[in-house]
Parts: C-alpha cells; structure tokens; sequence
C-alpha cells in the first residue's frame, strides 16, 4: 500500500514532510472546544466503565518489587472490592523483568484475560544498542508479554534519520513473535514531549504505522509533557487517516497525566468525535495510567449511590 | 459519531434567569411604557414560547429618550474621564457576575446555543466594557489630538445576532469616550438589552446617559431621522444601511456603518488540513451562520477539493443539532420565522441554479425554527448564493488553480467584511492578505474577535471601524 | 493672456496661447462633447476656453483611474513618497507661470498669488513626506487576548472622486488631491468651476513627475455636471464634497449611499470653513483609508 513511500530514506522523508500541516492554535482549540462537552447520566456511567476497560495499570519505577506488582495485579482484576460489576482493566504494564510475576499474579487472581504489557527498547530513554534493544523484547515476550510498548530513538528522529527509526521499530516488530506463532502487540511510543511539535507529532504516526505499530502512544510518563488531548488528537487524526487511505485500524494510547475521571472522559470524548465507534474499544484505544483507575472508581461509586465517595473506599496499589 | 456512547441531554438551569411578563421602555433611568401603549412579544426561536411582552417604542418615546440623552450628556461629557471609567469597569464586573443568568437569557431570546453565549458571547461582553473602560481617562493619548471631544448624543441600532455583543460594542465605546446613548435592540431580541438597563441601575450609572428602546424598524427609523442625535451607528442589512446613509445626508450627524458580507474562506493545497475543516465549520456554522463576517464562501483549490470536501461532510456529521440550551448543542435555532425564509428561498435558487446541495442526516426538532447545516457544491460565481449574503448555516463551495484567481474571486463581491486564508507557507498568507479587499482576514484561524482589534468592512459592507483605537474615532469630534 | 508687446513703431508679436485640455489616464484629451466655456479673470475679461467636461469624461475618468489603482497602491510607500516629491520639484521650477495664473485667475496681488503657490510646493512636500509614515501612526499590532498576532495597516479605499473648493483655485486643490493619492488611492478631480486653469495647469507637471497615468485625473466644468455622475458611479469607493454647496453636497451624499461611498463632508460655511494656510493634520488623509486587521495564530 504505501511501499513508495518508504522504498528509500529520501522517499521516506519527501512522504512525512508531505503530511499536511498541523496548526498548534486551531488544535489546541479543537481539544478544548471538545474538552467542553458535557456527559451526565447514563452516558456517563457507560463512559466510566468504558475508560475503566481501557486502563493499562501501570507501574514503572525503580522501585517496583514483586510484591507491589502482584498488589497492582489483585487490583487490575477486582478493582472494586465493594462492586464486583466494575470491569477489569486491560492491561498491566510493568518492566520487562516483572512480566513472569505479574502474569502468574493475574491468573492467580482470576485475570487470565488481563493482558501484560511490557515497556522495553531500554525504556525510558531509549539509548541503548539496537541488540540490547531487540534483546530486551525478546526477553519481555518470553516471560509472557502480550503486549510490548516500545520507544522510538528520538533522537535519529529529530536529526531527520526516519529511516533508522523506521527500520528499528520492523526489527522490534519482528522481536515481539512469540513462539505460539502470535506476535506481542507492539506499541510504539513517541515521547510527544520531546518531539517537541505537533507536525513531529503526526511524522512520527506515520512513520510508526508504515513501519507496523499496532498502536501508537503518546509518552513514557517520564518527562515534563506527556499526553495532552491535543497531542493525543493529532494521533486520533493520523490513525482516521491512515485507514482511510488504505492501511489498517491502528490504536492510541495516551499516556501520563491522566489522572482523574474528568480527564478520562475527555479523551473519550475525542475519541468518539474524531473516529466514533471502531475505535471505542479497549482493543483500540488504552490509557496509561497508574491513578487515574482511583478517581474512577469513586466517580463510579457516587453514581451508583448517589454520595460523593472518597480515597478511603477506594484501594491503593 | 457513536451510537455507543450516545451523550444524555445536558440542559442549563433556566432557573437562573427570571424573565417577567412585561418590559417597558428605560427612559431617563425608568422603565415606562410606550407613549401609546403599544407592546409586542418576544418569541423564543427554538420553542416558539413567548417569553414577554415588551413595549414599542413610537415617536414620541424616540422625542423624550432623545431629549433625556441630551440632559445627560453635558454632565455625562464633564466627568473626568476617570470617573467615567469606573462606571464602565462597574458595569464590567457586574456583567462578570451575572454573566450565566444572561447567557441563558441570550440563549431563550436568541436561540443560539449556551455553549456559544456562555463561552464566546458573555465574555466577550465583558471584556468589551473593560477594555473601553480603560480608554475614557486615556483619550488625549488616542491620538485623536491633545483633548478629543465626544459628539454628543448617539442614536444606535443594533441586530439580532449577536444581541448583547453588538449592545457592547455601541454602548462601551460611546460612553467611555463621553457620549451619551439611546440604543435600539432588534425587535425579536430586545430581552438582554432590557437586563442590561437593570445592569445600568446596579452600577449606579446616571439616568438618561444609557436610553433603551425597544421596537421594530419604525422605531429604528425614527430614532436615526431624529434632529436631537449627533451620530448614528448601526449594525445591520446592508439594505437598511443604505437608506440610513441617505437618511442622515445633508445633515451634521456622523455615520458608522457595520453591514453585510459574503467572505470568502480560501483554503490553500498546502492548509492544515484538519484545522482548516474545524476553522471552516466555525466560520459559516457559528451561530447558525447568522453572522456578517461569516465564511459563506469557500473557495478550495481543485487539487484538494474531494480530499476537503470528504473530511468536511465527516465533520459536519458530528455537529449536535438542537436545544440551544443543552450544553452540547453546536447548532441551535434559525432566530426567526422570516429568517428561516429567507434562508429557504435563498436554498432553493441555489438548488434551481444547479449547485449540489448536502445536509447531514439529522433530526430536527418539530416546534421552533430550524434548518440543517448545508453545503453547496458545484457553485459558480454568478450563483445567487455566491453573492448574496443568506445569514444562515449554508456554504457554497468554489474551487480556484491559481493564488490569483482566489483572489479575484474573493475580492468579486459588493461586500469586503471578512476573509479567511488558510495555507502553511507564511509568505502566501502575508500576500493573499494584503490583496484581500475585507476589514478582516484571518489566517488559519477564522471568527476571532477581540475588544482590542478593530471590526469593520470595506466597499458595501460598511464603513467606520468598532473595537481598538480606531474605534474610539467613532465617538469622538475628529 | 493675450497682450501686444507694447513698443511703439515695433513689431508687435502676438503670444502663443495655451489650449487647456483635460487630464485622463496620463493624456490631455478634450472633452469628448467637444465643449468649452469661458473662463474669466475676476474682472470678467478673458482668460482662456476650458474643456467642459460631460458625464461620459467623468466616465472615462473613472475607468483610467481604476486601471491605475492596482500599481499605484501596490507600490511602495517609499516610491509615492518620491513621487509626490517630484511634483514639489517640477512645480517649484514653474512657480513663476503657476504665480501668474493664480494671480489672474483669483484677481490676487502677486504676493498673495506667491504666498498660494508657495504654500501649495510646501503642501506637496509634506505629503510626500507622509507616505512612509502615516501606516505607522494609525496602524499597528492589538494585544488581543489569545495566541494570536493581530496587525491593524491602513490601505487605500480605491477610487476617490473629489470636488476641488472653488478658492484658493490653486492651494485648495492640491489640499485636497495629495492627501488621496499619497495612500494609494487613484483621484478623479472636478477643478473649480469658475478657475480651473492653474488645476489644468498642474496636470502638466503631473504628467512630468513619474506618477503613472490615471492616479490624477482633472475634468473642468461644471462641479454638479461632474458631480452626479461620480456620486453615483458604483465604481467610485469615495467622495470628497469639499467644493460642493450646501444643497448639492446633500445631493451628492444622497446618492452616494447607493453604493455606500465615504464621504468627506465640506467643512461647515460655504467654502470659508478651512484655512487651507494652516496645518492640515491626517483628517484628509484618514478618510480615505481603510483599515485591515490579520490575525495569525502564534504556535509552532
């Protein structure tokens, strides 16, 4: 489909710098304007559960041990302890050297569909060998990794060097088969942060999805700035058009910062008035997330008995 | 837009807005009634509810706001600028305050939706009076020379479309720089002008400097014609700017002039794609399109037309059509019966003229005026409904080859009020600018409105410039 | 003009005498009605056969000076500037010819005439000299309140018709004609009607100053012939009535709403309400302007 436009560095650059232009003011405005929408009742109740479903539980810190992992895990599962009716989360996301733990921990506690995602590619920074690198998500995908969120060399990003980046991200691709014959999902994250504009923002999706991204992410959750509904809108764009021009459905993930119902429901929001239903789906749109789940789980609780609830009825990981 | 996540209806509380049965006149710091005891209603546009009865105003009510206006203005114009201000600031404030209860009045009178009134309308409002605050003790400094005198007393008449804005922009600038007004809201949305006289009381504003009449055209006519005003502003159809114009001919009486338009919204190959649709929608489906400055034309370059086109009807089909009052409504009511048939008629040539008309499916409601946000394709230049201004949610859409035959097309009307450019090559934008014959231009952006930036058209669309410095020009003896 | 070199018993040499013509598009044709009137000094005796001009001049007038909008707006301020400079120079090195038709025209002492002429060369200079300047003083950028830069420039309206006052002949329309071209716009000019000729005059220098063919256009004639052609062309953008009458300027206003043209009203008191010695400040000048505001967005 699009094999012209990566058949060479040159062709590959002449494509990205081909993609229209992003106008940071009008996006920005976009974002907000649909910020404004108003979801009461049983749209909100449906939005909840909804965003709840999308979670990626995550837990990325030097400090992660098996304990706090399997507590994350217990959590992802039964995340109301009170209401069994609210839904598991997607996903737990930890570092590679956690997945064998948090995959027994999920099956232990009833979650054999609770994926485990796994960050790899020397996350976060991204500066390592590409064979320590590929070495890394191989070893993620053999401990059980269903999905592996990857990030991109950004900096051969922003010296212009997409073709090093294209081929890194084929080469993790192909790193995430597993010997079921399956491959891990791959999501590519892009450090929008650091990408530093929004027309980098929308190089960067088209790179990730020509190369084979399953889904694509915002951020690590490491740096000043990491999903914004603006940033995140540019990506909704980039996977509408990327399937409207022949390719295939690719997902979005944003992540860091989102931490509260409100914000959640948000990019729900733009979800539904940029792709609709296709991508209303915890196969197609995740959040990254380690509190978020909390403020949901009180938003929740108010709906369903009328008081506003509070952290003590809510568990902590 | 998914039938999975269906938003619930999110209405505002009509209950912080009291509306009472009857209006009269503010006259002189009063409510009155007409001198002839002649009234007419008000109508809510999405509902067809009446909402009041409010007095017309005749002759003789015209005679005595004139000669209270005129009372005012010598101790009105000898305030110390200083002075002058505060009252506007209070005024300021207050609206600040009050800003929901008349956003929601807007909204029932208007029919706009809330989302309009409470995110662009009252704030804008507000903003108005500060900024023109501000000016009344900096007026020696405006560069009209060294003590600028105001005119006296003004007579303005104002649309329906932007009701309480378009009261902002008359009322804030003439007393700042020291007139005093007798002012004329449309007469379907006569409401928030009336609510802006209680605003006047709570500020303690003197009687007679701010005048309200309320009334049809003869009312407008009456005020314009009358010998005791000095300047006439007036917002409108640039039919009834013409006859005004000719009104006040021979006479010594100043004229601002804020009339139609027909502007041209040019989208280059190279646009931001996803924000020129946004920036499209805004600029003709913004308040129903009922707007003077409105991106009525689109004019795309054929090498992106389909691309353009497709991307707008998939946008466009996310618009939320309906109650004004729901806080997700984009599209609210047609503001009145004769509008909404003019806009038909308008639609109908288009149809008869061969262009190809487009609606998305949406239901409208079954009481209260209405009509579907519409694309014209296939529109010619010398289609009806790329000349003339239909001040409803219709585009007619052009295409172009060449930066200058965008240009010749934009610039081919009676109107010059507003244009849009939208292309990422800064050097084009700056050029298609500068030969764009239109008060207005907007480069990738569209539909932006500041108190600090100066409103107005060139050739049919008017003359005289609102908001800014320049602004100031209107009010003051220069 | 006429006059016998007065030697007695010399040959006497009979002057050459001027055909006043009219100024359109950068030529000097006749009126197409083929008419003239005549013009007299304030004694009543003759001075010379003016063109009068028809609505069908006031037409083509209008036309030459459309065609001339685009490039004389379009250039830049620094080139009007030089232009307008030039007609100081070129009229400065006929002062004496423009000191002499004054003189007879309006019935002046030749001082006074010299004082006229003079302050009109001043006149042209400190125009000249506002070309580059006025955009900066009644143009600029608005703090508005959001990430955009917002510029407000002045630009020429277009076509302006402008009705010369009837005195100062001279003084008084170069008072009124500079302050419209320096912008950018294009002028079509009624002389005054009763002493047009240093007006046709000053079409000779125009036409050696480098300024393009129809910027300047000078009809003769009756003011209201002229006048209600132009009033209700659709094709003019503005008017000054400066030397219209009271009852006239009222005319003309009427039918200059059709197309709602600016309109520079005459100074209160028939014809005696300006000083035309005095400075003229950026009145002149701001009513034919235009004011435009861009607004781009500020994001990277």
């Amino acid at each position: 489909m699009f094999a012209d436009a990566t058949a060479s560095d040159t062709a590959l650059r002449r494509f990205l710098h081909g993609l229209p232009g992003v106008d940071a003011v009008g996006l920005e405005a976009r974002a907000a304007t649909l910020g404004t929408r108003s979801i009461k009742t049983t749209a909100k109740a449906f939005a909840i559960d909804l965003a709840i479903s999308m979670i990626d539980l995550t837990t990325l810190e030097g400090a992660d041990t098996p304990g706090k992992v399997r507590a994350l895990c217990a959590k992802g599962v039964v995340p109301d302890p009170t209401d069994r009716t609210a839904p598991k989360v997607a996903a737990i996301c930890v570092y590679p050297d956690m997945v064998a733990t948090a995959r027994q921990a999920l099956d232990a506690a009833g979650g054999r569909d609770v994926h485990v995602a796994s960050v790899a590619t020397a996350f976060p920074a991204g500066r390592a060998a590409l064979s320590v690198k590929l070495a890394d998500t191989r070893d993620a995908v053999a401990a059980g990794a269903d999905e592996i969120d990857m990030v991109i060399d950004r900096g051969a990003f922003l010296s212009g060097r997409y073709m090093q980046v294209f081929e890194e991200i084929r080469a993790v691709k192909e790193a995430c088969a597993r010997e079921d014959g399956e491959d891990a999902h791959l999501k590519v994250i892009f450090e929008n942060g650091e990408l530093a504009t929004y027309d980098n923002v929308r190089r960067a999706s088209w790179l990730a999805m020509l190369a084979g991204a399953d889904f694509i992410k915002t951020s690590t959750g490491k740096v000043a700035v990491n999903a914004t509904p603006a940033n995140t809108l540019v990506m909704l764009e980039a996977v509408r058009d990327f399937r409207a021009a022949g390719g295939r459905q690719v997902g979005v993930k944003p992540a860091g910062g989102i931490r509260t119902a409100k914000d959640a429901i948000k990019y729900l929001v733009l979800v539904n008035e940029t792709l609709g239903d296709d991508w209303l789906h915890p196969d197609w749109f995740r959040f990254g997330a380690s509190s978020l789940l909390g403020d949901l789980l009180m938003q929740r609780q108010k709906l369903t008995t009328g008081r506003y609830s509070g952290p003590d009825y809510v568990t902590v990981d | 837009m998914s039938p999975i996540f269906e938003y619930a209806p999110a209405p505002e509380s009509r209950a912080v807005v009291d509306i009472a049965p009857s209006y009269g006149l503010f006259v002189d710091g009063e409510f009155r009634e007409a001198a002839d005891g002649r009234v007419f209603k008000t109508v809510s546009p999405s509902t067809e509810e009446v909402l009041a009865e409010v007095a017309h105003a005749g002759a003789e009510d015209v005679d005595a706001a004139v000669a209270a206006a005129r009372r005012a203005f010598g101790p009105w114009s000898a305030l110390p600028g200083s002075e002058r201000a505060k009252y506007l600031f209070r005024i300021a404030r207050i609206i600040q305050e009050r800003s929901r209860e008349l956003a929601v009045l807007e909204t029932l009178d208007n029919g706009k939706p809330i989302r309009e009134t409470r995110d662009v309308d009252l704030p804008l409002v507000a903003a108005h009076f500060f900024y023109h605050a501000g000016w009344a003790d900096k007026l020696s400094h405006a560069g009209f020379g060294p003590d600028p005198r105001p005119l006296g007393v003004a007579g303005q008449v104002i649309p329906w479309n932007f009701p309480l804005l378009m009261l902002a922009w008359k009322i804030a600038p003439a007393l700042a720089c020291g007139n005093t007004v007798v002012l004329k809201p449309a007469e379907t949305t006569p409401l928030s002008a009336l609510f802006f006289a209680d605003v006047c009381r709570q500020a303690g504003l003197p009687k007679g400097v701010v005048n309200i009449l309320t009334g049809d055209g003869s009312t407008g006519a009456a005020l314009v014609a009358h010998d005791g005003i000095d300047k006439v502003a007036f917002t409108g159809s640039t039919a009834v700017g013409k006859r005004i114009a000719r009104t006040v001919a021979g006479t010594a009486k100043r004229l601002t002039l804020e009339l139609g338009g027909k502007g041209a919204n040019i989208v280059f190959d190279d646009a931001p794609i996803d924000q020129a649709v946004e920036g499209i929608v805004n600029g003709i489906y913004f308040n129903q399109g009922q707007v003077c400055c409105a991106g009525s034309r689109l004019l795309v370059q054929e090498s992106v037309h389909d691309e353009l086109m497709e991307a707008l009807k998939r946008r466009l089909a996310t618009l939320r059509v309906g109650d004004p009052l729901d806080k997700n409504t984009d599209i609210g009511a047609i503001n009145s019966a004769e509008q909404l048939a003019r806009i038909t008629e308008l639609v109908d040539s288009g149809e008869a003229e061969g262009a190809v008309r487009w609606s998305p499916a949406c239901e409208l409601p079954e009481r209260g005026w209405w009509f579907a946000p519409t694309i014209f394709t296939n529109v010619t230049q010398a289609h009806r409904i790329a000349r003339e201004e239909i001040f409803g949610p219709v585009l007619s859409v052009l295409t172009f080859r060449t930066p200058d035959e965008a240009v010749a097309k934009a610039n081919n009307s009676q109107y010059g009020l507003s244009a849009g450019v939208w292309t990422e090559k800064g050097s084009r934008i700056l050029a298609v600018a500068d030969k764009l014959r239109a008060g207005v231009v907007w480069a990738n952006t569209f539909n932006k409105f500041d108190p600090t930036s100066p409103f107005g058209g060139y050739k049919e669309s008017g003359f005289g410039r609102e908001g800014g410095r320049h602004g100031l020009e209107a009010y003051l003896d220069v | 003009m006429s006059e016998m070199s007065g030697k007695p018993g010399a040959h006497t040499r009979l002057s050459v005498l001027k055909t006043y013509k009219l100024f359109v598009g950068g030529k000097f044709p006749r009126s197409e009605s083929g008419r003239v009137y005549e013009v007299t000094d304030t004694r009543g005796n003759w001075l010379a056969n003016a063109p009068l001009a028809s609505r069908k001049d006031a037409r083509d007038a209008v036309v030459a000076a459309r065609k001339a909008f685009g490039g004389w707006s379009r250039a830049t301020a620094y080139n009007r500037g030089q232009i307008l400079y030039r007609i100081a120079e070129m009229l400065e090195g006929r002062r004496d010819q423009f000191v002499a038709e004054v003189a007879a025209a309006e019935g002046l002492s030749k001082a006074k005439a010299t004082a006229q002429v003079d302050a009109a060369v001043d006149r042209w200079v400190w125009y000249a000299g506002w070309s580059d300047k006025v955009a900066q003083v009644v143009g600029g950028a608005n703090p508005v309140a959001g990430p955009y830069f917002n510029l407000s420039t002045p630009e020429p309206t277009g076509v302006v018709a402008v009705l010369a006052p009837r005195e100062p002949s001279f003084l008084g329309l170069v008072s009124v004609l500079a302050p419209v071209i320096v912008t950018g716009n294009t002028a079509v000019v009624a002389a005054s009607e009763r002493a047009p000729l240093p007006a046709l005059s000053l079409a000779e220098v125009l036409a050696t100053s480098d300024l393009p063919g129809g910027v300047v256009n000078l009809l003769s004639g009756r003011t209201a012939e002229i006048a209600a052609p132009l009033a209700a062309h659709q094709d003019v953008n503005a008017i000054d009535l400066t030397g219209a009458d009271a009852e006239l300027a009222k005319e003309l206003e009427t039918a200059a709403a059709e197309n709602l043209k600016r309109v520079l009203r005459p100074s209160a008191g028939d014809a005696g309400g300006e000083d035309w010695f005095a400075d003229p400040g950026t009145r002149r000048m701001l009513a034919f302007l235009e004011t435009k505001t861009v607004w781009h967005p500020m994001g990277v």
